[in-house]
């Protein structure tokens, strides 16, 4: 029952992970009982399951996922939002006004039009049908200030890091406030725009160095340098 | 050139001083297009290609969309001043034909099931061309595919062997294809040993297609590993090196 790499090695498509007594978790899959990845990643194997972290993906809804969308379209009963997924997902307006939706009186791109961003959940979504958001819910809706980074999707748990070690520290060090689409889009909202843009900074390390080891260290380590170069230009 | 000169001579050396089981220098790059998905440029011998991919995403017009399966488009196009005479740049007859081969060749490599409703798109533009441009094509396209993040069974890599004169050789350029007796383009998926691409343009006996498709094989396996390097070179390589210097 062997395995055929180290953990932590990085894979590309088609290679042989493991052969037999093993389960295939993410980015993988089995043909005649050899189990292959299917992504370029960093391989794990956890008990008897094998992990690929893909170092690059696209995301894909699920029910209960916090993500932020760009309105794309403002329909009859309600919006179509991109959520940086193959899908386009449906806003229903009824949703948004809390009462019944009455098309005569309610003109939908006086709540939101073209072109706004919202932070959504996704309430529903299978195979035959595109995801369904709603915004009924505290700390959602539509985004009003601050700044937005893309990152690839996988990479948002490197982002909160380990019990949230990650996010906290750069929520405290920038005294921005962050939230984290599960699609990769992240809202940074802090007190001024020098705030922001050092915590999309240290967002922007975290994707590109995502597989490297002691990397909170290295971020924490980045915003302080950074802040006190900057403190220096202000005195000046 | 004239009819008398040899394509391969006494001592088995071709045109271009590779022997026989030999491939043209190829060098690959990942990710060089930052508006694509993904992307990847190969240089074989004076083969010049780049291709981009587009997607998942919804198909437009919305009546292509599969409801149980992705859809793949793609478009194998030849740059105008990719050959000596000027091309036209409209499709012509043969790269439309190649845009299905291409495609299929890569369908089968991709899960393709896992996706209902969407579609990717792939574009191959050949900036120079000097033979086997459909193989390098196949191989810059798989690497695309990956480089976006697409699912993928392994990656396709492609390479064609042929018979000139009197011999079966590996990786046939311009003037060979030309002027040699047969072409047999092979793409594969070489952890799995499964062929999603196999032409023959020529007469060849029974004996001669099983070595140049054996020969062919082994080309592709060559290349896989250059693929498979250039893949690692953009992802992880690249950025220990900046996160060292820092």
């Amino acid at each position: 029952m062997p395995t055929f790499f180290e953990r932590r090695q990085v894979v590309t498509p088609g290679d042989v992970l493991a052969e037999g007594d093993y389960l295939p978790g993410e980015n993988t899959y089995v043909e005649s009982s050899k189990i292959y990845a299917s992504r370029i990643g960093i391989v794990d194997y956890e008990n008897k399951k094998v992990n690929v972290v893909a170092l690059k993906a696209f995301y894909i809804p699920r029910a209960g996922d916090i993500v932020i969308g760009t309105i794309v379209e403002v329909g009859f009963n309600g919006w179509t939002v991109d959520i940086n997924a193959p899908y386009e997902a449906l806003l229903r307006a009824s949703d948004v006004l809390s009462r019944p939706f009455k098309p005569q009186q309610d003109e939908l791109s006086q709540f939101l039009d073209k072109g706004d961003l919202i932070v959504a959940k996704v309430i529903a979504y299978d195979r035959s049908h595109n995801p369904q958001l709603t915004v009924g819910e505290p700390g959602l809706g539509k985004v009003t200030r601050g700044q937005i980074v893309k990152i690839t999707p996988t990479k948002i748990p490197r982002a909160i890091g380990r019990k949230g070690s990650m996010i906290s520290m750069i929520k405290q060090e920038t005294s921005c406030q962050i939230i984290l689409g599960l699609n990769g889009v992240i809202l940074v909202t802090g007190k001024n725009p020098e705030d922001e843009d050092l915590a999309i900074t240290a967002i922007r390390k975290i994707d590109e160095e995502s597989h490297t080891s002691g990397l909170t260290d290295r971020v924490t380590q980045m915003i302080k340098e950074e802040k006190t170069k900057r403190g220096k230009t202000e005195n000046e | 050139m004239s009819k008398t000169e040899k394509l391969i001579d006494k001592k088995g050396v071709r045109l271009d001083g590779r022997k026989f089981d030999e491939l043209r220098p190829v060098k690959i790059e990942v990710g060089v297009l930052s508006n694509a998905d993904g992307s990847a440029y190969i240089e074989q011998g004076k083969n010049k290609i780049l291709a981009a991919v587009f997607g998942p995403r919804e198909m437009h017009p919305k009546h292509l969309a599969l409801q149980d399966r992705m859809v793949l488009r793609c478009r194998y196009h030849m740059a105008p001043f990719s050959v000596q005479e000027r091309k036209s740049p409209a499709p012509s007859r043969r790269e439309i034909e190649l845009s299905k081969v291409i495609r299929e060749a890569i369908e089968s490599s991709i899960f393709i099931d896992n996706y209902p409703r969407t579609g990717i798109d792939i574009f191959i533009e050949v900036l120079q061309a000097d033979g086997g441009t459909r193989c390098a094509s196949i191989t810059a396209a798989s690497l695309a595919v990956a480089d976006a993040g697409i699912p993928m069974r392994d990656l396709v890599s492609s390479c064609a062997a042929g018979k000139v004169e009197d011999t079966v050789v590996l990786d046939l350029m311009d003037t060979e294809d030309k002027m040699g007796v047969a072409d047999v383009p092979v793409a594969l998926m070489p952890n799995l040993n499964a062929i999603t691409l196999l032409q023959m343009d020529g007469i060849l006996t029974t004996d001669e297609f099983e070595t140049a498709v054996n020969l062919a094989s082994e080309g592709c396996r060559k290349i896989y590993a250059l693929q498979k390097e250039a893949l690692k070179v953009k992802y992880v390589i690249a950025k220990e090196e900046e996160a060292e210097e820092e």
